[in-house]
């Protein structure tokens, strides 16, 4: 009996397995590889020395730091408040899901849209003229990157907090209003600290896919930003410098398990953690 | 008498066609423990609500302290409630729990502390403070619940089911624990319970609720000797029911026989129905018996038998009895006339209470002293 159950639950790890070995292990033994060796295929670690020691490279990572910080605060701003709205609503699923809907289109398509809404002839401009402003340039703008990416990264994070919205007891809200607490106050004490896990959980699923944006920092922002993101994309398909490629791979990755860590589960408050 | 701390005037409270609270009036005194009793959607946490400030009334008034507040939010009231899930905020420890109210306040830190400490104390948890909520069992929680309100010193507690979460031994402690607390702050509690036990062993005044009604209220003694009608009788205790016949005063007919009984002022030849608690017949020999019952079968209760049986017209008998019987057995069973209790179908509490003014004076007197 022992065995057979033993021998089902190594049946059903097969494709995990698999998945797990193919696309997570092996991606990330080869970039770490492949991050030792030199242009001409030599080991070494001037990859490394050379990316700390250029100006560049560090001021690509701060920057991509920067801009996947900013996306993850404007999508957050607009993210709480709109899940706690949805939340209240009578028909909420339904509004949850135009909000998910956009998601379901390809983001290319979306960025070309946008190039669309933000040319100079475009609905954008045409409305600015119409207010009296007149055209501006929009497209490949910080801004306009800015706005795009927080566009597309808005239903990542609305989703996280309406449900930890969802799994709030209306118990603990009464509870607070019980002891005297008003309506901001509730937010502020109960409700926000309540539903942390799922900013949390909203920023990282955010704030790491920012860092590695490039389509629209060249589509809608023009090159002018480059990130870690587009350098990858450089060094692997323009300049075929694998090593050096990898190697921002390598601090990608060390960024996001960074990131993890901090907007991870905290211990509980008080006593000893269980 | 004293001035009462919370009415309620001919509340109603409707959802749609949905009529939850039917014209409750009821009124509360300072320094009493009440319990709204009832079955499960009778509408006895939607009153607490209407008092605590959840839930708005469609129509009627409420008044704490002889004003009106119905318009009054929850957070500007001076009640706390003890909420049946406790709802302690997980992400805070048992000390901030506990301090929540206060600090919303602006209390100096101090004066925070000291009271913390004081309620801590008096739920028997002191060194609980720096606890984590979920380090806590089921009955700690409660007990936390209980101070996280009374540190608020509210003129009227309000406790929704709160026992309805512990196992069956803590239950009884804290039925204890609470009335002593009650006592000792000398404040109202207003406790909301399914428990009819729960309800007798706590209340001052118990009222029995159905269908969005309250159909008695008065002492636990009242209550169980003279329920108003069938419902309340069969909830609260058990009972043995019959139908019967008013024969005049003090005469009552039933189970084919007459017999003498302590009601009146009902018209002769009236139908009613009859209650005997299980408790109040005894076994005797068939000769000296007022009915005569064959035993169906019994059960061993620890410190009595319980006994079920059926009398010559099919009627079903519920006997209480410290000593065994006989299956198959027949037997006499006797009562005395004031275990009898005559309910007339359909009398409201108001015509019922005036009633009993027309024939037991001042008998209601010695129950204060209980």
């Amino acid at each position: 009996m022992m065995t057979l159950t033993k021998r089902k639950t190594w049946f059903y790890f097969i494709p995990y397995g698999l998945w797990l070995a193919l696309f997570v292990i092996a991606p990330l033994a080869l970039i770490f590889y492949q991050s030792f060796f030199s242009l001409d295929h030599h080991f070494t670690f001037s990859n490394y020395t050379t990316y700390f020691q250029s100006l560049t490279y560090l001021k690509m990572t701060l920057n991509s730091v920067w801009y996947a910080l900013l996306i993850t605060v404007f999508t957050g701003l607009i993210s709480y408040p709109t899940a706690y709205f949805l939340h209240g609503l009578k028909h909420r699923q339904f509004w949850l899901l135009l909000v998910i809907l956009p998601t379901w289109i390809n983001i290319l398509l979306k960025a070309y849209a946008f190039i669309g809404i933000f040319s100079q002839a475009g609905l954008a401009n045409q409305f600015l003229s119409f207010i009296g402003i007149g055209p501006q340039q929009i497209l490949f703008t910080n801004a306009s990157f800015i706005f795009v990416a927080t566009y597309i990264q808005i239903p990542f994070m609305i989703l996280p907090i309406y449900n930890a919205l969802d799994d709030l007891s209306p118990a603990f809200i009464n509870a607070s209003q019980d002891l005297g607490a008003s309506g901001w106050q509730t937010f502020r004490r109960v409700i926000f600290p309540l539903t942390l896990p799922g900013v949390k959980a909203g920023v990282q699923a955010v704030f790491i896919p920012s860092l590695s944006l490039f389509m629209l920092t060249r589509l809608i922002g023009g090159n002018k930003v480059i990130t870690l993101g587009t350098a990858i994309e450089e060094h692997f398909l323009t300049t075929m410098n694998w090593g050096m490629g990898s190697t921002i791979g390598v601090v990608l990755i060390v960024a996001m398990v960074i990131v993890m860590l901090l907007t991870g589960d905290q211990k509980p408050k008080g006593g000893t953690p269980r | 008498m004293t001035e009462p701390i919370v009415e309620l005037e001919q509340v109603t409270k409707s959802y749609g066609t949905h009529t939850v609270l039917k014209d409750i009036s009821i009124t509360l005194e300072p320094g009493k423990f009440y319990t709204l009793l009832g079955p499960s959607g009778c509408g006895k946490t939607t009153i607490l609500r209407t008092i605590s400030g959840f839930t708005s009334v469609t129509s009627g008034n409420v008044l704490f302290n002889g004003k009106r507040i119905n318009e009054v939010p929850a957070n500007k009231r001076n009640v706390n409630t003890v909420f049946q899930d406790y709802a302690l905020f997980p992400h805070m420890t048992v000390a901030e729990n506990v301090a929540f109210g206060l600090t919303l306040k602006k209390m100096p830190k101090d004066q925070i502390a000291e009271r913390v400490a004081n309620a801590l104390k008096l739920v028997q948890l002191a060194e609980f403070g720096d606890r984590a909520i979920d380090e806590l069992s089921g009955g700690q929680q409660q007990r936390i619940a209980i101070a996280r309100a009374i540190v608020m010193q509210p003129q009227v507690l309000l406790l929704d089911e709160p026992l309805s979460a512990l196992d069956a031994k803590l239950r009884r402690e804290m039925q204890y624990e609470l009335r002593d607390l009650q006592q000792r702050l000398g404040i109202t509690f207003l406790f909301v319970t399914h428990d009819q036990e729960e309800a007798l062993a706590m209340s001052d005044e118990i009222f029995v609720m159905n269908n969005g009604e309250v159909l008695q209220s008065g002492s636990p003694v009242d209550i169980y000797d003279e329920p108003i009608n069938h419902f309340v009788a069969d909830f609260i205790g058990e009972s043995n029911i019959l139908p019967g016949k008013m024969m005049g005063d003090y005469q009552v007919a039933f189970g084919g026989h007459q017999f003498e009984c302590a009601d009146a002022g009902i018209p002769a030849h009236e139908p009613v129905e009859i209650v005997i608690r299980p408790e109040d017949l005894n076994l005797t020999e068939p000769e000296h018996a007022k009915l005569k019952v064959t035993i169906d079968t019994q059960l061993f209760r620890g410190d009595y038998y319980e006994i079920a049986a059926t009398d010559s017209l099919g009627n079903d008998w519920l006997i209480h009895s410290v000593n065994p019987a006989e299956d198959g057995e027949t037997i006499g069973i006797t009562f005395r006339p004031q275990d009898l209790h005559v309910m007339r179908y359909d009398e409201k509490e108001e015509e019922f209470d005036a009633r009993l003014e027309t024939y037991e004076g001042t008998e209601d007197d010695d129950l204060d002293e209980t």
